[in-house]
């Protein structure tokens, strides 16, 4: 499948490499709001980006919708929509189908033609598979057997748009003005190897999760081979799809805590669990043991969402920049504090978060502020 | 080795052929190999080389007040020339030429030499010099070039650290208290990747195996006993130690058991696949057979297969009944030769219980085996790693076993192209043999190695200090864990589990697309 | 361009909102070639390589967040940043002083050869990273808070002081790898560390007198630029770091000539 059905990867390369800015911010209290000031920050760092991709991931989209699985197509042939729409329909229930609205003056390269379907999978009743696995089998077979479609987003009340082009333009392509959202997450890539196209923009999603990515993973190779064990096909060759499978395979099928999640893919050093307590040195020894080939080595800083939590994570030598931010319920996570400012000039605190230690906003869960970190002007007491 | 000729006719073939029709000596038409040259201006007539020559290659002639040489019996050790104060002596390729023939070449028409006068089956030490492809030299590594940093392995953390044993698929956390509830099976653990292979006590000087052990606790690594049981000296490095179950069983006992870290199966080894062993009654010293269990003097006899494993079920018998009698707390190995179905049998073994299985490829090193064998039998380690990675991986039981590869690796380079292919450690015992001095003369089998490591010669062994010997292979693993970090470092990578089967990292040059199949790994450039 | 300087003598103003990079670092060119000796950059946000170019003294008052690689190559310049700065702040720097009300990201100060950083608050990661010191040229970077790792990664030269103003009563610093490498400079580290948070090339000593008057100079001057009381900070307790090795690789290589074999010494740093 290299390079054939992915047309990122146009020359058949093992991976696809790239690189980027990153944008997130959530309403701890599930506060639905515009995402107007996301647009301005991820603006702010165009430089990070070339213009060669763009995206968002919006939760708290479809409230109209909520119960359904909200499937976002993109159709890059002729045949394309009238062979999804057939399998669609064998599948699943589909309770409302529309062309995703679209801005055509804006400045984006050849879009290709996105469709919105709001699904539920039909069963037979030999299928014992929950909705969620029964769901992601499908949008795998669409995406690997259907030539020219391309499924991009999958999640329940939430949705990811992305595209070819700086993601401020993006953002303007898919009206993402008029929507409203309590978590919306950005980025702007810069890949290195491709000229980019439409399905190959982050973020990345699975089911309601999303990742968008900065860095590149060293350890790419093994982290796929281990994905594939437990069959997880990776087709777009790229870190960020990794990082999501691998957070999938963690959270949801093994159940495992998001701050644990966050202890396998940036464990600390054999040398600094040597110095924990033994319950916890036991349990993260243990965690490394059994997933040493989930470690994501290598520079990287993720945004991951899903519904009602933001994670900020970044390598456990910090390779790659990330700057969190406090202020009332708001948590804000971007490659660059001015992004933030920009947004939002006066804040609680801000801070850079140590490398492997993850930033979690929760809703519901008010924002416990860290100890290190500044406010701005504020005078230090000496002690 | 003497003309089996004039032993006694024991067995049934040997009854029927005819007496010779004369008695004297044959003549060997065999020429010398190495010519012995001593510079008389700088010889001082020390005798320093007479006396470290073991092979009696060397004499000291009274009458001309020189030394003599008997050429034939030199098999370049090299022990005088480095004991040489004058550096007076060179050992030369003896300058007798045969007519150029590729396929004629002198070996084979020595080999051929030899058994005509003998009958007998050609005997050797050490592994393969045939030159089978060495696919380590067609791999090259990957580097960090803008994309994402290399990292500096001077100064920022760079983890070698490596556990062996079984590993389950996932971690169960207990929903209520977040606590742990998954228990691992047993897991060992290694500071750097490289583990010393079996030598057993008697293939090799307790010397030899004394300075294995301590440095393998001096580097925080693993030795392996081989098949000739622990002497008793040497418990208090248990923490260190591999001790191996052959088909002999030899000095098999409880406290043996106890005292190790993990008790490995051996099955074959890479130089002999399918052939067991015999150590020469005279290597059979009292310490030998006090270690071994035998009485002192006799052949002590390796049978081919283990005579309670026939077959896959029984295989997994052992593994248990070893488990049982150590309580589970300790990894259980199985040792296999790289041969060509070795991906199925991985399989089988993963299935069967063990959690480390080792594989030993066909430039792996032995102290004494049939030459046919050692220089035909099995496959290159490189490519028995990758297919079982990968077979293990299709089945999803990657995970239930660690996998050794052995036989033939060099330097660091090999060793890391071993774990990028999938290996989760390698076993060294040529290089580690190296470090004490050898040079690869192989004639390990004849007991008289004139460094001290494979011989039981009282005199010949005190030539390994243990002292210097462990810091000598301590050293060679410090130098070569340095070299990894480096080399980990350049490919952006700072724990070693992130190269553990990461094909990605290495490019093939000059292989058939099928040799890159079966390596997975892509053409460099592609 | 939206340019917006209103000249009071010297002293300029320029309003950096919706400016690139690149369009703000000409505008600050031409007014220092004009003869501007005090710029204010207003509504910063993000713009990168400030006060890189310019080699004449000039002070700019930045309000607002400046971008990655501030002071990059600077060589003169005062920059005061009314603000948090980010990733690379002083890379490189020849000469001139950046004054940071807050704290900064990482590498800050990465390869200084000259000049002076302070920054009120605290710095990421790999911050004094292989500063370097030739004859008269010797940076010093003082952190008023805490770092995080890597501290003075492999230092070849220069000043560096962290006086531990924003760790809570009874906190250490949480760096690990301190001077990680280092061959040559000195930290000053006021606040505790534990000693396998120090790199294995560095020695701890106590300050003597000519170390305290140093840095009771450079503590005067960090706290001048923010309004502080130094009297608490020089009384310390400060230890002092410094290389162990001049080469602390020399015996790390195994020549692959005989001969070469002994020739690596290994220099210890008098003092």
């Amino acid at each position: 499948m290299q390079g054939q059905l992915n047309p990122d990867n146009r020359y058949g390369e093992p991976k696809v490499i790239d690189a980027c800015s990153l944008f997130g911010v959530l309403d701890t209290t599930g506060r639905r709001f515009s995402g107007h000031g996301v647009f301005k920050a991820i603006a702010n760092m165009h430089d990070r980006s070339n213009g060669l991709g763009g995206g968002f991931a919006v939760y708290g989209l479809y409230p109209d919708f909520a119960d359904y699985y909200a499937l976002h197509i993109m159709f890059m042939g002729p045949q394309a929509r009238s062979e999804t729409e057939a399998f669609l329909n064998v599948h699943f229930q589909v309770f409302h189908a529309e062309p995703v609205p679209v801005r055509a003056a804006a400045k984006v390269a050849s879009p290709p033609e996105i469709w919105r379907y709001f699904v539920l999978p039909r069963r037979a009743e030999s299928e014992t598979l929950a909705d969620d696995d029964l769901v992601i089998h499908r949008i795998m077979h669409v995406n690997t057997t259907i030539p020219s479609a391309f499924v991009f987003s999958s999640g329940k009340n939430m949705g990811v748009f992305k595209g070819v082009g700086f993601p401020e333009d993006v953002a303007d392509y898919f009206r993402l003005d008029e929507y409203l959202g309590y978590l919306w997450t950005a980025h702007g890539r810069f890949p290195t190897n491709t000229p980019g196209w439409w399905g190959g923009a982050h973020p990345f999603n699975i089911l309601d999760w999303t990742v968008v990515h900065n860095g590149e993973l060293s350890s790419y190779g093994i982290n796929r081979r281990h994905l594939e064990m437990f069959g997880y096909y990776c087709s777009l060759q790229t870190d960020t799809e990794v990082a999501a499978y691998a957070i999938d395979l963690l959270v949801r099928r093994h159940g495992l805590p998001v701050e644990v999640m966050a202890k396998v893919l940036a464990p600390p050093l054999w040398d600094e669990m040597e110095q924990l307590p033994p319950k916890e040195r036991e349990l993260l020894t243990t965690l490394r043991q059994v997933y040493g080939s989930l470690l994501l080595n290598g520079p990287f800083t993720i945004i991951v969402a899903h519904h009602g939590e933001m994670i900020g994570l970044t390598d456990r030598i910090r390779l790659r920049p990330l700057a969190a931010a406090v202020k009332g319920d708001m948590l804000y996570l971007s490659s660059e504090e001015a992004a933030i400012r920009l947004v939002c000039p006066q804040l609680d605190r801000v801070w850079k978060p140590r490398g492997g230690e993850p930033v979690i906003g929760r809703i519901g869960t008010p924002m416990a502020l860290p100890s290190e970190g500044s406010v701005q002007n504020s005078k230090v007491v000496l002690r | 080795m003497t003309s089996t000729r004039q032993a006694p006719a024991t067995t049934q073939a040997e009854a029927h052929v005819q007496a010779p029709a004369y008695s004297y000596p044959m003549p060997s038409y065999l020429k010398p190999r190495f010519r012995v040259e001593i510079e008389d201006r700088r010889c001082i007539r020390c005798q320093c080389c007479v006396e470290q020559c073991s092979f009696g290659a060397l004499f000291f002639d009274q009458r001309r007040n020189e030394v003599g040489t008997v050429e034939q019996n030199c098999v370049a050790c090299h022990r005088c020339v480095v004991f040489c104060p004058t550096q007076a002596i060179s050992v030369l390729r003896h300058p007798v030429e045969y007519r150029e023939n590729a396929h004629w070449r002198p070996e084979v028409i020595e080999d051929i030499t030899r058994q005509a006068e003998t009958g007998g089956v050609l005997l050797t030490g050490m592994g393969s010099d045939k030159g089978w492809t060495c696919y380590w030299d067609k791999l090259c590594l990957n580097a960090s070039q803008v994309t994402n940093p290399s990292i500096d392995p001077l100064r920022e953390p760079m983890e070698l650290r490596t556990y062996l044993g079984s590993k389950p698929d996932r971690v169960e956390l207990d929903p209520k208290s977040g606590g742990l509830r998954t228990r691992l099976a047993p897991q060992v653990m290694v500071e750097t990747p490289i583990l010393f292979s079996a030598m057993s006590y008697g293939a090799v000087s307790i010397n030899v195996h004394e300075a294995l052990a301590r440095a393998a606790a001096m580097t925080g690594t693993l030795f392996n006993t081989g098949e000739g049981g622990l002497h008793p000296k040497l418990y208090s490095y248990g923490k260190n130690t591999i001790v191996q179950v052959a088909s002999g069983r030899f000095g098999v006992h409880p406290e043996y058991l106890d005292v190790a870290s993990i008790i490995e199966i051996k099955i074959g080894q890479g130089a002999k696949p399918g052939i067991g062993g015999h150590l020469p009654g005279e290597k059979v010293s009292d310490d030998v057979a006090f270690t071994r269990m035998i009485p002192s003097g006799t052949d002590a006899l390796s049978p081919a297969p283990q005579h309670d494993i026939y077959s896959i079920e029984d295989l997994s018998q052992l593994i248990h009944a070893l488990k049982e009698a150590t309580n589970y707390t300790k990894p259980v190995s199985v040792k296999i030769a790289a041969v060509h179905n070795s991906a199925a049998i991985a399989s089988g073994i993963a299935r069967a219980g063990a959690d480390i299985i080792a594989l030993d490829g066909i430039r792996g090193s032995t102290g004494a085996a049939p030459k046919i064998i050692r220089d035909n039998l099995g496959i290159p380690i490189e490519m028995a790693i990758a297919s079982a990675d990968e077979r293990l991986r299709k089945e999803g039981i990657r995970q239930r076993v660690s996998l050794i590869a052995a036989g033939g690796f060099r330097n660091s380079a090999d060793v890391i192209k071993a774990i990028a292919l999938g290996a989760d450690a390698v076993y060294i015992g040529t290089a580690a043999l190296i470090a004490l001095g050898c040079t690869e003369c192989q004639a390990c089998y004849t007991g008289r190695c004139a460094w001290g490591l494979t011989t039981t010669d009282e005199k010949l062994t005190k030539r390994q200090n243990p002292d210097i010997a462990a810091q000598r292979l301590a050293n060679l693993l410090e130098g070569w864990s340095h070299e990894m970090k480096e080399m980990l470092g350049a490919m952006g990578i700072n724990a070693l589990e992130s190269l553990r089967g990461n094909r990605l990292h290495l490019r093939s040059v000059g292989l058939t697309q099928q040799e890159a199949d079966v390596l997975g790994v892509l053409q460099a450039g592609a | 361009m939206h340019v917006e300087a209103g000249r009071d003598g010297n002293t300029v103003e320029v309003d950096a909102a919706g400016l690139s990079s690149r369009e703000l670092n000409l505008r600050l060119r031409e007014l220092v070639t004009a003869g501007a000796t005090h710029i204010k950059l207003l509504n910063v946000a993000g713009q990168r390589y400030i006060g890189s170019d310019l080699d004449r003294p000039v002070t700019l008052e930045i309000f607002g967040t400046p971008g990655n690689d501030l002071g990059s190559f600077m060589d003169g310049p005062s920059i005061i940043v009314h603000a948090n700065a980010q990733d690379g702040c002083g890379n490189t720097m020849n000469g001139g002083t950046i004054v940071v009300h807050g704290l900064a990201g990482d590498i800050t100060g990465l390869s200084a050869r000259g000049g002076k950083v302070f920054i009120r608050d605290d710095v990421g990661y790999r911050a004094g990273i292989h500063m370097k010191q030739y004859q008269e040229r010797c940076p010093v970077l003082v952190i008023g808070g805490t770092a995080q790792d890597f501290l003075g990664e492999y230092m070849a030269g220069g000043i560096l002081v962290v006086l531990g103003l924003t760790l809570g009563s009874g906190h250490r610093h949480r760096a690990n790898f301190v001077g990680t490498g280092m061959h040559g400079g000195v930290i000053y580290l006021r606040g505790s560390v534990e000693s396998q948070q120090l790199g294995k090339e560095v020695g701890v000593a106590e300050l003597d007198d000519q170390d305290k008057a140093l840095l009771q100079g450079i503590i005067s001057e960090f706290c001048g630029h923010f309004c502080m009381d130094p009297r608490d900070m020089v009384a310390g307790p400060f230890i002092k770091l410094y290389p162990r090795y001049l080469r602390p690789y020399g015996p790390l290589y195994a020549p692959t000539h005989r001969g070469a074999q002994g020739q690596v010494p290994r220099w210890k740093v008098p003092g």
